[in-house]
């Protein structure tokens, strides 16, 4: 952002701004009132009295303040490293009340990650795969001169975008058994997120393949190429590094939305966080657990996708 | 070590100025006095626009001292937003408000920032608008000007504020020829007015015309500086020499 | 469905493909192969009640004959005239809906006794908790979007990770932690204002890069200027860069809308009686599943396709705005 060479006073010197800001903190906590957290906080088992609620509320908002002022009196990369230190401890601090039972996470966390990661890796890769055949497919249908295969592909994505996944979900999950098809929840879930996530590519495809300027088409034409070989050989061939970065971006998602299969009874990451620890009671474990990994899992894949971005730019940039 | 307050109302000490390994400015040391018309020029990259960026602080000074009126430039907020509304901006892409009309972006400042009068601020900056001959589109918006319209609103906006020296960085590089004229004879008007000007600027005609003092910059240093009639002359500067040779070559 | 154009066309029309009997014979062929692997059960047992739907022989030529009916179909649709084309393709999707309605089986009158519950109730809770999760959405985002573009590094780090958290969480996942989470540090909240907040905080983290996107894209000089004539940060904020980025804002948020309706079924997994959910369970006491979600379907349907076209609309009005 275009930062001012030119910096305003720091205003949390102020005591009185101070003052009105760590108020604002203990009326909001105050409001909120959460019970259990500060039973946890003052390590008691009875209820917390309105005395009670209001010394803890001032105590909490006057320690944020005192940080904040005195976060803002470091220097800029000091302040970087301990602003994400305290989130850090923060988190942990977050755990430590749940008290949650650690011993329980490394117990089952094997099988979370042999069953749950595996299976949903698997499922969002081959979906992938088949959304990518599926979009290439329907958008040389959609830019083609052919009528039919233009409207037919319109109306693929047209349906397949304007529906819920979960609802695409449903219908092919409890849709097609009632035709015949008897279909179970792993394939039912691949195909869902497939053409769903097929409807989206195609139009990333289109958009790809229609920034190859119309010069090449030109060039093939006159040189005798036919629709079919001029795309293969020529148009494709570039539309591809267009198309990667956004692809990538799908695939993210997918790993994402491939959580939503869990209600049709696979098992992968998302269903075993809310299976594995009802018989004992252990959710928040669990759950927390499973959401650590989608975050790094994320992350590792935001990390790849832009080193692509970064890639396929240079290309086109020469 | 404050200069003499009642001779410069700017004044750079030994000013340098970093980008990153690039030093664009070297040792500069200037003196601006009251009601001076000073116009700086030389080649691209010579340092001229960093050098009048620095005096408004659009860009930090990294060695030496910069004072407008008596005001040390430092980092610290107090003292730099007065010293900003004392230094009145004209940019190269005028960099006029589009959402808001002409006659509003002048009002933009006066009523927002200093808390002044509505209706006041109103009819002063119709008299502005008056002054650089563009009342008539006053509730435009700024798209549907002309640029050398445009330029001439942003003269207005800058003087709306009522500051004491009036920067302008390259104000007809971005205007089509037919336009420059009137946009010059805007700055000339407002020169025999009165008002410290500072100007970066190719347009040696206005130069020759207008200026007090033209400075000639090379590689972040002052090379040369004299009297327009000493300047166009005959130069003792070979680099000068160069550049003025090539400029008037068109 | 707004009509979108074909690819350069060429001014040579090629040969139409489906004239060559190679072609012909494989496409009919593969739809033999598939609509026997899928088992034409159902089709046969329609068509012909009394015959013996077992029967391999009896597969075997309803599959040829499927087969050979849809290569001719698109032959004989591939040698109308275009305008023909289309409508005929349409009518034929119209046709195979009917058809499917009837293979079905699907009572109609049970569509019609408990459709408008679904129409009323359902589509009523999801418009109105996508209306509120957008607009908490919408306030969340801009506060991100400006503190992570301040110099204020605890503004910063909180808005970086709190973007970089729900970007990177499934919305299922989100829902549930805030469902069953919140309970254990206190507060008990209950479905739809679970399902509210998931939905704003999970949107309100994508709406957040579509803000920042927007602010960046209003030109330094406008900065610059607004320095220069003196004004604060706050204010060069609230009265300059705002108002410029709203426009650039505005469609990539009727986007965000749209898929947030989508999202919101997601809140049927905890209970809230939206759409989604009573498309499931409405039918279930009586096994009429098909009929409430094809109903369903067809709302969410007929429900987004107007928003897009809203949507194109907008863009179109904002990009004109834009090339005045």
């Amino acid at each position: 952002m275009f930062a001012d060479t030119v910096v305003a006073e720091n205003r949390l010197k102020n005591p009185l701004f101070l003052a009105g800001i760590a108020l604002a903190i203990a009326a909001v906590i105050w409001l909120l009132n959460p019970t259990v957290l500060m039973q946890r906080l003052l390590e008691q088992e009875d209820d917390i009295g309105q005395m009670q609620r209001v010394i803890v509320s001032g105590a909490v908002a006057g320690a944020i303040a005192i940080n904040l002022l005195v976060l803002s009196l470091l220097p800029r990369m000091v302040q970087r490293v301990l602003v994400y230190a305290e989130l850090f401890a923060i988190v942990l601090a977050f755990a430590a009340v749940f008290d949650l039972d650690f011993a329980f996470i490394v117990e089952k966390l094997p099988y979370m990650v042999s069953q749950g990661v595996v299976t949903t890796l698997y499922v969002s890769a081959i979906s992938i795969v088949i959304a990518f055949c599926v979009a290439m497919l329907a958008a040389i249908a959609k830019l083609s001169t052919s009528e039919l295969a233009r409207s037919v592909a319109t109306f693929y994505t047209s349906v397949f975008r304007g529906l819920p996944l979960l609802m695409q979900l449903f219908l092919i999950y409890l849709g097609l058994p009632q035709l015949g098809f008897n279909i179970t929840a792993l394939p039912a879930g691949i195909i869902a997120l497939s053409l769903y996530y097929g409807a989206y590519m195609t139009e990333i495809f289109r958009a790809g393949i229609m920034s190859i300027p119309q010069g090449q088409w030109e060039a093939s034409r006159a040189l005798g190429f036919g629709f079919g070989r001029t795309m293969m050989r020529i148009i494709l061939p570039q539309a591809v590094p267009v198309v990667v970065p956004p692809t990538g971006n799908m695939f993210i998602a997918i790993l994402k939305d491939s959580s939503l299969v869990s209600v049709i009874g696979i098992w992968e990451l998302m269903y075993l966080s809310r299976n594995l620890g009802s018989a004992t009671f252990n959710h928040m474990e669990m759950l927390l657990t499973a959401a650590a990994i989608y975050w790094i899992l994320t992350i590792i894949l935001e990390i790849g996708q832009s080193k692509l971005e970064r890639h396929y730019s240079r290309s086109s940039s020469r | 070590m404050q200069p003499d307050q009642t001779a410069s109302i700017i004044s750079l000490q030994n000013v340098s100025k970093f980008f990153g390994n690039f030093q664009a400015l070297t040792d500069v040391n200037l003196e601006i006095k009251r009601g001076e018309k000073v116009v700086i020029c030389g080649p691209s990259g010579s340092g001229k626009s960093t050098l009048i960026r620095c005096i408004n602080r659009l860009e930090a000074h990294n060695g030496g001292d910069i004072f407008v009126d008596g005001v040390r430039l430092h980092e610290r907020m107090k003292e730099i937003q007065a010293v900003r509304t004392q230094v009145g901006m004209v940019f190269q892409q005028f960099n006029l408000f589009p959402h808001l009309t002409v006659i509003e972006n002048l009002m933009a400042a006066p009523v927002w920032v200093h808390g002044k009068d509505k209706a006041k601020s109103r009819e002063k900056a119709m008299g502005l608008l008056d002054r650089v001959k563009i009342a008539d589109q006053a509730e435009k918006y700024p798209i549907q000007l002309s640029g050398g319209q445009q330029q001439r609103v942003a003269i207005a906006r800058a003087l709306c504020v009522e500051p004491q020296v009036m920067l302008f960085d390259e104000p007809t590089s971005a205007l089509d020829p037919e336009m420059v004229s009137e946009v010059l004879e805007t700055m000339m008007d407002l020169a025999r007015s009165g008002m410290t000007m500072i100007c970066v600027t190719h347009e040696m005609g206005f130069a020759r015309a207008v200026a007090d003092r033209v400075i000639f910059m090379d590689k972040g240093q002052i090379v040369d500086a004299d009297s327009p009639e000493a300047f166009f002359a005959g130069n003792r500067n070979p680099r000068a020499q160069a550049f003025l040779d090539e400029i008037l070559s068109h | 469905m707004r009509r979108e154009q074909p690819m350069y066309a060429d001014t040579v029309q090629s040969e139409n493909v489906l004239k060559k009997p190679l072609v012909f014979g494989g496409i009919a062929l593969v739809c033999a192969i598939v609509a026997f692997l899928l088992g034409s059960a159902a089709l046969i047992s329609t068509l012909l009640p009394t015959a013996d739907v077992a029967s391999i022989p009896l597969q075997l030529s309803a599959s040829a004959l499927i087969g050979v009916a849809f290569a001719a179909n698109l032959l004989g649709i591939s040698l109308l005239p275009n305008g023909v084309q289309r409508l005929v393709v349409y009518g034929q999707f119209l046709f195979l809906l009917i058809a499917f309605v009837l293979v079905f089986d699907l009572d109609m009158a049970f569509i019609a006794e408990k459709g408008p519950t679904l129409l009323i109730e359902g589509l009523t809770t999801t418009l109105y908790i996508s209306a509120i999760s957008i607009s908490i959405a919408i306030v969340i985002a801009l506060s991100a979007a400006i503190a992570k573009l301040s110099s204020n590094e605890f503004a910063r780090g909180i808005a970086t990770f709190y973007t970089s958290l729900f970007r990177g969480l499934p919305l299922l996942m989100q829902l549930y932690l805030v469902y069953l989470g919140l309970p254990q540090l206190g507060f008990f909240p209950e479905a739809i204002p679970a399902g509210i907040a998931a939905l704003s905080l999970c949107y309100g983290a994508y709406m957040t890069e579509v803000f920042r996107a927007g602010i960046l894209s209003i030109s330094r000089g406008q900065w610059e200027a607004s320095r220069a004539l003196g004004f604060g940060s706050g204010q060069v904020m609230r009265r300059i860069i705002l108002p410029q980025a709203l426009p650039v804002v505005i469609p990539p948020t009727g986007n965000m809308f749209i898929g947030m309706l989508k999202g919101s079924s997601l809140v049927s997994v905890i209970g809230v009686t939206d759409l989604m959910f009573l498309a499931r369970n409405l039918g279930s006491s009586t096994f009429n599943h098909m009929e409430m979600l094809l109903t369903a379907a067809f709302i969410y349907w007929a429900l987004i396709m107007t928003l897009e076209l809203i949507q194109s609309r907008l863009e179109r009005h904002f990009n004109k705005s834009k090339t005045r």
